[in-house]
């Protein structure tokens, strides 16, 4: 599904390397963990997977499903299947919820050469999606993320991931900020999208996310890399015993 | 005090090329206001008020030539059930108009209104001439002394639908002036609409008059010809309860300066001046509002939201003046744009004079860029670059186009904004 090699990457403003070698591959029906310290590249991983501007890769290559998507704009990597639950969520004010996700749905279906979701069709869908996430009708109306909670924003995350249905999908940090319900509500909306066809690839610092979203493979990055890969098991050895051992263990 | 040379000959060059209608009731008023105008004089980059905007082809004797531009998409305000009321390079068009009745107005033509006793007689410029303290406008001046036509709209009532003047522009040389006066009784209503581009030049003077909790509606967009230059002044006086609500929406236009002149005189009156632009290059727009509070418990609003790019230019000169006895005066005030390249300018002044202790007046400007991150974000959901920049720009103008409190009006203007920005996006 995702298959990324050797992945260097540069800020571009300045001489500052953030990845400096990772290697992962997400096989379809697959759910990956990365775990790692602060400022250990994580987002700048699923960043640049999705073509954020301000980075610059220098090595390396990450392909979905077999095409190189480090060429593509982010609406084509969109298009083409992947998705990244941000871990900061941005406020567009003036843009309502609806509008923009029935545009991005649309877009996407244009771009894939697919006919457009009727607007009934769009609404019963959205309303279902919505109500399993306990998203009421008053905030799919206001403008996107504007004035919603930490957790509200998170929810509305998955509530686009539901509706776009994407291939490969990119969690950061989707559990933070989440209430105990919410993290609950979450990981069901998770659980709900695994299937043969998808790949995850799941970022966070809690051992306590992947109780509810069983991974099958957990990560650790460290300083740009990928310093070691384990089962289940790696999330509880870091829950308990923090990054330390690992890191110099593998250093 | 005597005029400087060059207002004096500018001033008597463009008065000679004019002939002032006379034979009726507004010759008293035609008169007075040509005197005010020699005294004043037409303006010149030297004014308080021009600094931004180039008077030139507005004032000057001849105007400049405006090739007519054919517009391939459907008239605006199409579906709105309405009264039309044709004017063509400033000439009424009764083929083209409505019948002009309608229940709860009277309407009539300044041209053909010869009544000794009129109602208009004692509002004909007489709005423009308060209007003139403490800033000169003496564009509005020349427009009582010379306009050729316009309507005299007398509010009695609730009127049901809108009444729509629609301005064509035939000739290149055109060369327009009317004068529109409406009076609102107590507790009537009404909606106005305006749209199209009048003429190769356009100057423009409505009077309004609201009297105690009167509602005046307005929506107008000025639009698509690019090389039309317009000069348009709204006057009104806001009585007791009354609201007054004035929305523009500006597409292309080499030159367009829209000044605002209210006067909030009766206690717990509302005034909400709103205005949209959109420019590409050669556009150069100018929205200057001034808003006096003379009287307790007031609301004004001003929201002006500019878009801009290749090059364009956006002027916003915004006062609230709250007269001292003007308590609980509520005042606000914003002037933002969006420049989509680094070759756009927004020039802004936005000024506060208050007099009244218990006042709550705000007012902001900003100019920016549109939002990287929220571009991004709306490009990794897969929305194209294009419509994702487009979808942030009618958020952006949003704000403004949400003073338009009737729904339909408020999609019809959004839906000009769409076509406008999808024009530039192939
Ligand atoms: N645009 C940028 N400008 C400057 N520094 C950056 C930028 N992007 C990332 N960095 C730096 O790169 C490093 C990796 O950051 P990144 O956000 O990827 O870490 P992370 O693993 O997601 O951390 P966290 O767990 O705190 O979310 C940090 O040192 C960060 O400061
Ligand atoms: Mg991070």
């Amino acid at each position: 599904m995702l298959e990324i090699k050797n992945l260097h990457v540069k800020l571009e403003e300045e001489d500052k390397a953030i990845l400096k070698g990772v290697n992962l591959t997400v096989e379809a029906g697959k759910v990956h963990a990365i775990m790692g310290p602060n400022g250990s590249g994580k987002s700048t991983l699923s960043y640049v997977l999705s073509g954020r501007d301000g980075y610059e890769v220098t090595e390396g290559t990450a392909t979905l499903l077999g095409e190189d998507i480090l060429d593509m704009d982010p609406e084509q990597r969109a298009a083409a299947g992947l998705f990244l639950a941000f871990q900061y969520p941005v406020e567009i004010p003036g843009v309502g919820n609806m509008t923009f996700l029935r545009t991005a749905v649309n877009a996407q279906r244009k771009a894939r050469g697919e006919e457009e979701m009727s607007s009934t069709e769009f609404l019963k869908t959205i309303r279902a999606r919505a109500a399993e996430l306990k998203i009421d009708a008053e905030m799919l109306k206001r403008p996107v993320n504007v004035g919603f909670s930490g957790g509200e924003k998170k929810r509305n995350e998955i509530l686009q991931m539901a509706m776009l249905e994407p291939r490969m999908c990119i969690l950061d940090e989707t559990d933070s900020g989440l209430d105990v319900d919410a993290m609950k509500l979450v990981s069901d909306g998770v659980n709900a999208l695994r299937s043969e066809g998808r790949g995850f690839l799941v970022i966070t610092h809690y051992q306590r996310l992947l109780d509810h979203i069983k991974p099958d493979v957990v990560h650790i990055m460290s300083d740009g890399r990928i310093i070691k890969s384990g089962g289940p098991e790696l999330a509880i050895e870091v829950e308990t015993n923090g990054y330390a051992d690992i890191v110099t263990e593998e250093a | 005090m005597a005029l400087p040379q060059v207002k004096h000959d500018l001033t008597e060059e463009r008065i000679a090329v004019l002939e002032m209608p006379s034979g009726g009731w507004s010759d008293v008023a035609r008169a007075d206001a040509l005197a005010r105008l020699r005294m004043m004089g037409l303006p010149t980059r030297r004014d308080e008020y021009w600094k931004y905007t180039r008077p030139d082809s507005l004032t000057q004797a001849e105007p400049p030539k405006a090739a007519v531009f054919e517009g391939e998409d459907t008239p605006l305000l199409d579906d709105v059930d309405r009264l039309k009321i044709v004017f063509t390079d400033g000439v009424f068009d009764a083929d083209a108009s409505d019948d002009l009745s309608l229940e709860g107005l009277s309407i009539e033509r300044l041209e053909t209104s010869r009544a000794d006793i009129h109602w208009a007689r004692d509002l004909y410029g007489a709005l423009e001439t308060t209007g003139q303290t403490p800033v000169n406008r003496p564009l509005a001046a020349l427009n009582t002394a010379f306009a050729t036509d316009g309507l005299l709209i007398h509010v009695t009532g609730r009127v049901s639908k809108p009444v729509n003047l629609i301005y064509h522009h035939k000739s290149e040389t055109s060369d327009a002036m009317l004068h529109h006066v409406i009076k609102l009784d107590s507790g009537a209503e009404m909606t106005l609409l305006e749209n199209g581009p009048a003429a190769a030049r356009f100057n423009k003077v409505m009077e309004v008059d609201v009297a105690d909790t009167a509602r005046f509606h307005h929506v107008r967009a000025q639009g698509r010809d690019h090389e039309r230059r317009a000069a348009t002044h709204i006057f009104a006086r806001l009585g007791t309860e009354s609201v007054f609500k004035s929305f523009t929406l500006t597409v292309n236009g080499v030159m367009t300066r829209n000044d605002v002149i209210v006067e909030l005189t009766g206690d717990d009156a509302q005034a909400h001046v709103a205005g949209a632009c959109v420019g590409d290059g050669d556009f150069h727009h100018d929205d200057t509002i001034f808003i006096t509070h003379d009287a307790v418990n007031c609301e004004s609003r001003q929201v002006f939201k500019k878009v801009l790019r290749n090059g364009a230019t956006g002027v916003f000169q915004g006062k609230i003046l709250v007269k001292k006895g003007a308590q609980k005066t509520d005042g606000y005030q914003i002037s933002q744009s969006l420049l989509l390249d680094g070759d756009s300018q927004f020039l802004a002044k936005p000024e506060l004079e208050i007099y009244a202790d218990d006042v709550a007046c705000s007012h902001g400007s900003t100019s920016g860029a549109i939002d990287e991150e929220g571009l991004f974000y709306l490009r990794s959901r897969g929305i194209p670059e294009g419509p994702a920049t487009d979808l942030l720009t009618i958020a952006f103008l949003a704000e403004a186009v949400m003073e338009i409190e009737d729904e339909t009006l408020a999609d019809e203007i959004n839906a000009r904004i769409e076509g406008w920005l999808l024009r530039r996006r192939s």
